[in-house]
């Protein structure tokens, strides 16, 4: 996010596009719904029209992965009428030309087309974002689990300047972390690119310093694989060693079954986790980790916060905090890690390197965490990025980018479209809040969420155990008749494992950052002719 | 700006400021047990209550600052009116932890009651964490013998995670505001039909057939035993447990808890009230989602697959065997044949050290995790 979830109360205007808020960021909603009681304007784009929607002026129902015609079109009409902030395009980005260009061809009835929705709703849409300012721009997976969803995130950028909402309080893009950590993982540099601190392993002057600073003579030059293509390499033999660390892909990957088939194909594979899980099943080794609050550390939450996480209770049987893991693992490779705690660990190592996180430590974040940028002790943190316009590369850039629908559309063997995402009462595969009393019989399975109007049609019964196929798999499942969902709409969780939305979901990636297309994939529903459930 | 005096000092204040805010910035505590910070006055409770020269008693919750007010938050009067307001509260439910003036008439039957299922006779879960017994308490107040009208209702155990037992509701409000300005659930309203005000459900009886999404949020509101965290009632006692605050593990909101620790286990967890990000407010995975750590289900011990298998064994065969696998992988096949995902629910430290393991010590860039969802 390059604001802050404190400035929610005192928005005046929010622009929520693919982010089903409500369930996967509850308390982040909770900000949004006081400052529309308060006033503050709420336009909502998503397929459905979720709770959220109920608190907004306008509910923008667009079809399933046609964000950037949408986008498009509200700056059509933003550049058309001349609504967009001439002095911030003039003075803090450049390509301004370039998006007029490629806009020009997304007049509303265009963007209509394909959104499926009225011309004169985007043309309003537009006058309103330009009327108030600033106005704040959240979403969340509905805009990156495309095979266009850098593109997405992007035009998502292109109209925050355009509309001259960036680098100011109450303003910004502000992606929600589905995680909570994500944040923090990528800081820390679990990616294939890049060092803590988003540092380039392919810039040398990034490599000696790590290299000099971990005391190796070397350090790998190119950048590594993503998990997709991790997962093929187990195929193809490329990848023979596999290291899984607190995730159960089998369950969270898209195409269950080909993902089995690919752990099963792994030489070697290591899980650590605190449970037995999907992926555990596939294991040669499991090593027993600590949860939350069994050790001392930070999680970085979406608005860039290091905040402490705290030891309440201690790890079961032979269980030990993951660090500890690692430490003993570069151990038994000859390298012996001078620091044994994680306080240590970010004290002297992560904010010593990364320099955006220099002036956290351990000692400064007792209380509430410090935002980064945060260079110096002195520094008090950063509550929204860019201030006055000022972006990393001096001006902010357009990248105009054309609309392309998802990887697999509707036909007449699947003529629904599936889309996927996470419910209120559950966390991803459950490991967890599966095991926490009471959230079970709060949602105790799945459902397949369809309109009223698709179950009329087929005489679906809220309730009634239908079948729900794709090319790549079927599930059984109880349908939720439910008017939150438009017709000719399935939409599915990833909670339950049985009637898993995995097994359908499909494994197209986004070209650049290999984000699976969750949001989007054909399926077919039949209704079960007797009650069994099962295949 | 215009100014007042509060206990003789001369007090600045913005125009529009309550009584009860001016003395909150100036750390002048007032008690109250309707009013819930950053939501509207009700002043139902009609405890917060401040001399004022001209106006005589005032509550100071929805008393509007005045340019030249004379206020004073304490003395004789000011605590005997209080303590008034707060013996009519005690009087309206079943303060059974002894506030109520005495349990004698009620004994057996509390006795006879008490090994039954959920009762109103029960002894209050919320013994000695209680801001009414505290005032009680603090101001001596006497409510009598006990009206016994509360005895008909029969707590709400419909769901699993609040208990509602309106025999000790106040008509406070707080959780209605809870849930309606704070949180905007709109599951709940105060009710009249009872003969007086409780809190109560806007849809249907139950809370899991109206809008509620058991954030929990009316429970931290509730300043007496009527609501009440089911998966904790009757677990802990306040002096015996120690306050941990951490930060949520689900989603990225990351909002700062305060977990209550007994004997090294979690018991129940609250909001960290003006905390940064989520000022005191949780939903109901950071609120309930903990105890899946305390689970029969927790690895314990490293294993290793044999003849397809798993097998527990130490921690130094489980890592030796690792790295001598890892090491034969490298060997062969170099470094890019080992692959890794870290965890973006883990802490940055863990991650950290795993990417550090595969670049300083197997020397490969195959470091991800599912950073995009
Ligand atoms: S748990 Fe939350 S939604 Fe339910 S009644 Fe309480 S405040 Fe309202
Ligand atoms: S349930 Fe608790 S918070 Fe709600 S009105 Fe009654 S006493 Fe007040
Ligand atoms: S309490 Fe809820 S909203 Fe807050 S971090 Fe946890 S899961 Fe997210």
């Amino acid at each position: 996010m390059t604001n802050s979830f404190g400035e929610f109360g005192q928005a005046k205007m929010f622009f929520v596009i693919g982010s089903n808020m409500t369930e996967a960021h509850p308390v982040a909603a909770t900000f949004v719904k006081n400052a529309v009681e308060k006033g503050a304007s709420l336009i909502v784009a998503d397929p459905r029209r979720h709770k959220l929607a109920a608190f907004a002026d306008i509910h923008l129902g667009l079809a399933v992965g046609s964000d950037i015609a949408l986008l498009n079109g509200l700056m059509h009409v933003l550049i058309k009428e001349e609504l967009y902030d001439k002095s911030f395009v003039e003075n803090h980005t450049e390509d301004f030309q370039k998006l007029r260009t490629l806009v020009e061809k997304y007049p509303p009835e265009r963007a209509g087309a394909i959104s499926g929705i009225e011309p004169e709703l985007i043309v309003e849409t537009a006058r309103r974002l330009a009327r108030v300012k600033p106005v704040m721009i959240c979403y969340t997976l509905g805009i990156t689990e495309h095979t266009c969803g850098r593109n997405n995130v992007v035009s998502v950028a292109n109209l925050q300047m355009l509309l001259g909402n960036m680098g100011v309080a109450c303003g910004g893009v502000n992606p929600l972390r589905g995680q909570n950590n994500v944040q923090g993982a990528c800081d820390m540099g679990a990616l294939p690119n890049v060092y803590p601190g988003y540092q380039a392993v392919t810039d040398p002057k990034a490599r000696e310093k790590f290299q000099a600073f971990w005391g190796v003579d070397s350090l790998p030059q190119e950048i590594g694989l993503m998990i997709p293509e991790m997962m093929e390499g187990l195929e193809e033999k490329k990848v023979r060693a596999f290291y899984i660390f607190g995730e159960n892909l089998a369950n969270t990957e898209p195409d269950i079954a080909k993902v089995e088939k690919e752990l099963a194909a792994a030489e070697f594979l290591i899980c650590q986790d605190i449970f037995f899980n999907e992926t555990t099943r596939f294991a040669d080794v499991v090593f027993p980790a600590a949860a939350w609050s069994e050790n001392d550390g930070t999680f970085t939450n979406s608005e860039r916060r290091v905040s402490r996480v705290r030891t309440a209770s201690l790890p079961p049987g032979e269980a030990r905090p993951n660090w500890w893991i690692f430490r003993e693992i570069a151990r038994r490779f000859g390298q012996e890690w001078e620091f044994a705690s994680a306080r240590e660990i970010w004290d002297n190592e992560i904010s010593v390197l990364a320099p955006n996180l220099g002036g956290i430590k351990y000692g400064r974040i007792e209380g509430d965490g410090l935002q980064w940028p945060c260079p110096s002790t002195d520094h008090p943190g950063t509550g929204f990025l860019h201030n006055g316009g000022a972006f990393a590369r001096g001006k902010g850039q357009f990248l105009p980018v054309d609309w392309t629908p998802p990887a697999e559309v509707p036909d007449a063997d699947y003529p629904f479209v599936l889309s996927t995402g996470r419910r209120l009462y559950h966390y991803h595969t459950r490991t967890q809040t599966g095991r926490c009393e009471g959230l079970n019989d709060l949602l105790s399975e799945e459902t397949a969420d369809i309109s009223p109007r698709d179950a009329a049609r087929m005489s679906i019964a809220d309730g009634e155990y239908i079948r729900v196929s794709s090319r790549r798999g079927k599930v059984t499942v109880r349908a939720r008749v439910t008017e939150e969902v438009p017709e000719g709409l399935v939409w599915m969780a990833f909670h339950f494992r049985e009637n898993n939305a995995n097994w359908l979901a499909n494994p197209a990636f986004d070209p650049v950052t290999l984000t699976a297309e969750y949001k989007a994939c054909a399926v077919n529903i039949e209704k079960q002719v007797c009650e069994c459930q099962g295949n | 700006m215009p100014f007042l005096s509060i206990n003789t000092h001369r007090t600045f204040f913005e125009p529009g400021q309550t009584i009860l805010e001016i003395c909150d910035a100036l750390s002048i505590r007032i008690p109250t047990l309707c009013h819930l910070k950053g939501t509207s006055a009700s002043g139902v409770c009609g405890v917060c209550l401040v001399a004022e020269k001209e106006r005589g008693m005032i509550r100071a919750c929805d008393a509007a600052a005045r340019e030249g007010m004379d206020i004073r938050t304490d003395g004789f009067d000011v605590r005997a009116a209080r303590k008034k307001a707060i013996e009519a509260l005690v009087a309206t439910g079943n303060h059974n932890c002894g506030v109520s003036g005495g349990m004698t008439s009620g004994f057996t039957d509390f006795q006879m009651d008490a090994g039954r299922m959920e009762s109103s006779f029960d002894l209050c879960p919320v013994w000695g964490d209680c801001r009414l017994q505290d005032l009680v308490y603090e101001y001596q107040a006497q409510a009598g013998g006990f009206d016994t009208a509360w005895k008909k209702e029969v707590p709400d155990v419909g769901n699993p995670m609040i208990v509602r037992d309106f025999s000790r509701c106040i008509g406070c409000g707080r959780c209605v505001k809870a849930c309606n300005e704070i949180q905007v659930n709109r599951a709940i309203d105060m009710d009249k039909s009872w003969g007086r005000d409780v809190a109560t459900t806007v849809k249907g009886s139950s809370l899991t057939d109206s809008d509620c999404v058991f954030c929990g949020e009316c429970i931290q509101a509730c300043p007496v035993g009527a609501l009440v965290d089911k998966k904790a009632k009757n677990l802990w006692r306040p002096w015996e447990v120690e306050k941990v605050r951490t930060t949520c593990p689900y989603c990225g909101v990351g909002c700062q808890q305060e977990l209550h620790v007994k004997d090294g286990k979690i018991v129940k967890v609250a909001g960290v009230e003006d905390a940064a990000p989520n000022k005191g407010r949780l939903c109901v995975k950071g609120r309930f989602g903990y105890d899946f750590i305390y689970s029969d289900e927790r690895i314990k011990m490293p294993v290793i697959r044999e003849n397809g298998e798993f097998r527990e064994v130490s921690w130094e065969q489980a890592l030796d065997y690792t790295a001598d696998r890892l090491k034969q992988i490298i060997k062969a096949s170099g470094p890019d044949a080992v692959a890794g995902v870290s965890c973006a629910r883990s802490i940055n430290e863990d991650s950290y050290q795993m990417q550090k393991l595969f670049r300083a010590v197997f020397k490969t860039n195959n470091i991800d995790h599912c950073a995009r969802t």
